[in-house]
C-alpha cells in the first residue's frame, strides 16, 4: 500500500502555508506528524495533489503557562505532552490520557493539533479538550480566531475549521486546586482504539462534586458530553444513589452504534461501568 | 499532475550522510530498504499497526511506514544495521538468542528497536510495563512470552557495556 503521487511543500512561515492552502484549496492536505494522514494516504483513502508539511514553521510547538492558562502548541507531540511536568500539574487529564494514545512510536510523531483536526470520534484529545473547556486557536490569512472546543467538533471527521485555516495552539484553563480528573478507556488491547472512553472532571469540596464534566469517546460521531449524567452527579457526593442515577441517565445521553465487535447494548453497559469508575476516581 | 515529482533530501543514516532525489510519496522505510539497501527493517502492514518497520529518527523510535522520507530531511536516522554495528543492541540480541525470542524473525528488528528504547527510558520496567511498551509491535510466532523474558533478562542483569 503506497500513496498515490503528490507534490510536497515545506513552508518556513505561516504566511507561506496560507498561500499554499489558498492556491490549492481542497487539493492540499496539511501534514504535521502524519500518524493518521499517512495511513489514509497509504490506503489511498486520501489522494491530495499536494502535502503542505508544517514541520518547519516556527512557533507551533511547545508548552507554556500564561497566567492561568496552559498553552500547548498544535505541533506538540503526544509524547511531549505525556512527559510534560507543566501538563501533569495544570492539566492532569491530558497526562492521564496520553498513554492511551496508540503506541510509543506513534506518540513520538503524532501531534495534538493533528488529532484535533482529524477529529476521529475514538480519539483521546478531542474528548479531553471538550471536558477541559479548552479553546482551539486557529489561524488563516484573515488572522486568528478562537473556537471553544465544545463548538469545534461538528460531525464525523468534521470540525469548525474553515478553508485555509490551521490550528496553531490549544488553550486550557489551568486546573484549580480542588479539581479532580479521571481518564478511562475500555479496549481489547493496549493502544487499540477505545471501544468506549471517558474524560471526566469535577471540583470536589467536602466530597461533593461541582462543575462536573463527563465526555465520552467512541460512542458517537463526535465527543459526546453526557448532559443528563452530569446533572445527576452535580452537587452530589458520588454515593451509590447518585452513581446509579448517573448511570441511568446515560440512556438519555448516549445512542452508540455497534461496531464490528461490540453491540450498542454492550457499549451502553461499558459506558455505565466507566461512569461508576470515574465517579469513584474523582472522589477517591 | 506530474507523476515524477521529485525532491532532494539530505540526512544522516547510521552515522553516514546521504543525499538522494526521491518522490515525496516515498515512505522512510522504503527509502531505507530500496534506495539505501538497508533491508534489516521490515515492511508488513504499511499502515502503522504492526511495528515491523520501527526505526529511530533523531533518537526516538518511529513507524517507518507512517513517516515520509522527506520528513527525515536534515534528521538523523538509525536502523537495526547501524545499532548492531555499533554494538548498542548486542546485549539485547544475545538475550533474544538465548531466550529463543524469535522464530521467523520478521518482527525482530522492530522488537529490538522498541525494546532498546524501553531499556533506555524505563530501566526499572515491570513485566506488565514491558508488555505495554511493546504493545505496538506484533509477533505472530512467539506468543510474546520469550520476548518479554529476553527483555526482562537484560533489564535485571547488571551491565557495564553494550546497553546505551
Amino acid at each position: 500500500m503506497k500513496p498515490s503521487a503528490f507534490a510536497y511543500a515545506r513552508p518556513r512561515a505561516l504566511e507561506e502555508a496560507f498561500a499554499l492552502l489558498e492556491a490549492h484549496g481542497e487539493n492540499a492536505k496539511l501534514l504535521a506528524g502524519g500518524q493518521s494522514l499517512l495511513a489514509s494516504l497509504n490506503m489511498r483513502l486520501a489522494t491530495p495533489e499536494i502535502l503542505v508539511d508544517i514541520g518547519a514553521i516556527p512557533g507551533l510547538d511547545g508548552i507554556a503557562v500564561k497566567g492561568k492558562t496552559l498553552v500547548i502548541g498544535a505541533r506538540t507531540t503526544h509524547r511531549t505532552i505525556e512527559r510534560s511536568e507543566a501538563v501533569a500539574r495544570h492539566a492532569p487529564l491530558l497526562a492521564q490520557a496520553a498513554p492511551h494514545i496508540a503506541h510509543i512510536a506513534i506518540r513520538n510523531a503524532g501531534t495534538l493539533g493533528g488529532s484535533l483536526a482529524m477529529a476521529d470520534p475514538a480519539a483521546e484529545w478531542p474528548a479531553c479538550c471538550v471536558a477541559l473547556q479548552a479553546t482551539i486557536v486557529v489561524a488563516s490569512k484573515k488572522g486568528e480566531r478562537r473556537i471553544a472546543a465544545t463548538e469545534f467538533f461538528k460531525d464525523l471527521y468534521t470540525t469548525a475549521l474553515g478553508p485555509g485555516e490551521l490550528i496553531t495552539a490549544v488553550e486550557i484553563p489551568c486546573a484549580e486546586t480542588d479539581e479532580r480528573h479521571s481518564f478511562l478507556e475500555l479496549v481489547r488491547r493496549r493502544g487499540d482504539y477505545a471501544i468506549v472512553g471517558l474524560a471526566a472532571r469535577a471540583r470536589v469540596k467536602a466530597s461533593a462534586l461541582s462543575g462536573v464534566q463527563l465526555v465520552f469517546l467512541g460512542v458517537g460521531v463526535t465527543p459526546v458530553r453526557a448532559k443528563a449524567a452530569i446533572a445527576a452527579l452535580e452537587g452530589k457526593t458520588a454515593d451509590a444513589d447518585a452513581v446509579r442515577a448517573a448511570q441511568a441517565a446515560l440512556d438519555r445521553d448516549l445512542a452508540p452504534g455497534p461496531d464490528l465487535y461490540t453491540s450498542a447494548d454492550a457499549k451502553r453497559h461499558m459506558a455505565r461501568v466507566l461512569v461508576a469508575r470515574a465517579a469513584a476516581a474523582l472522589v477517591g | 499532475m506530474d507523476e515524477r515529482i521529485e525532491t532532494t533530501i539530505a540526512l544522516t543514516v547510521n552515522g553516514t550522510g546521504v543525499t538522494r532525489r526521491i518522490e515525496p510519496r516515498m515512505h522512510l522505510i522504503d527509502f531505507l530498504r530500496e534506495e539505501l539497501g538497508l533491508t534489516g527493517s521490515h515492511v508488513a502492514c504499511e499502515h502503522g499497526v504492526c511495528g515491523a518497520c520501527t526505526v529511530r529518527v533523531d533518537g526516538e523510535i518511529r513507524r517507518g511506514c507512517l513517516t515520509l522520507a522527506v520528513q527525515a530531511d536534515g534528521k538523523t536516522v538509525d536502523t537495526v544495521e547501524g545499532l548492531s554495528d555499533s554494538g548498542e543492541l548486542a546485549v539485547l540480541q544475545q538475550a533474544f538468542h538465548e531466550r529463543n525470542a524469535l522464530q521467523c524473525g520478521y518482527c525482530t528488528p522492530g522488537m529490538l528497536l522498541t525494546a532498546q528504547a524501553l531499556i533506555r527510558e524505563r530501566p526499572d520496567a515491570t513485566r506488565d510495563e514491558i508488555r505495554e511498551y511493546l504493545s505496538g509491535n506484533l509477533c505472530r510466532c512467539t506468543g510474546y512470552q520469550a520476548i518479554i523474558d529476553a527483555i526482562e533478562t537484560v533489564l535485571r542483569t547488571p551491565r557495564t557495556e553494550g546497553v546505551g
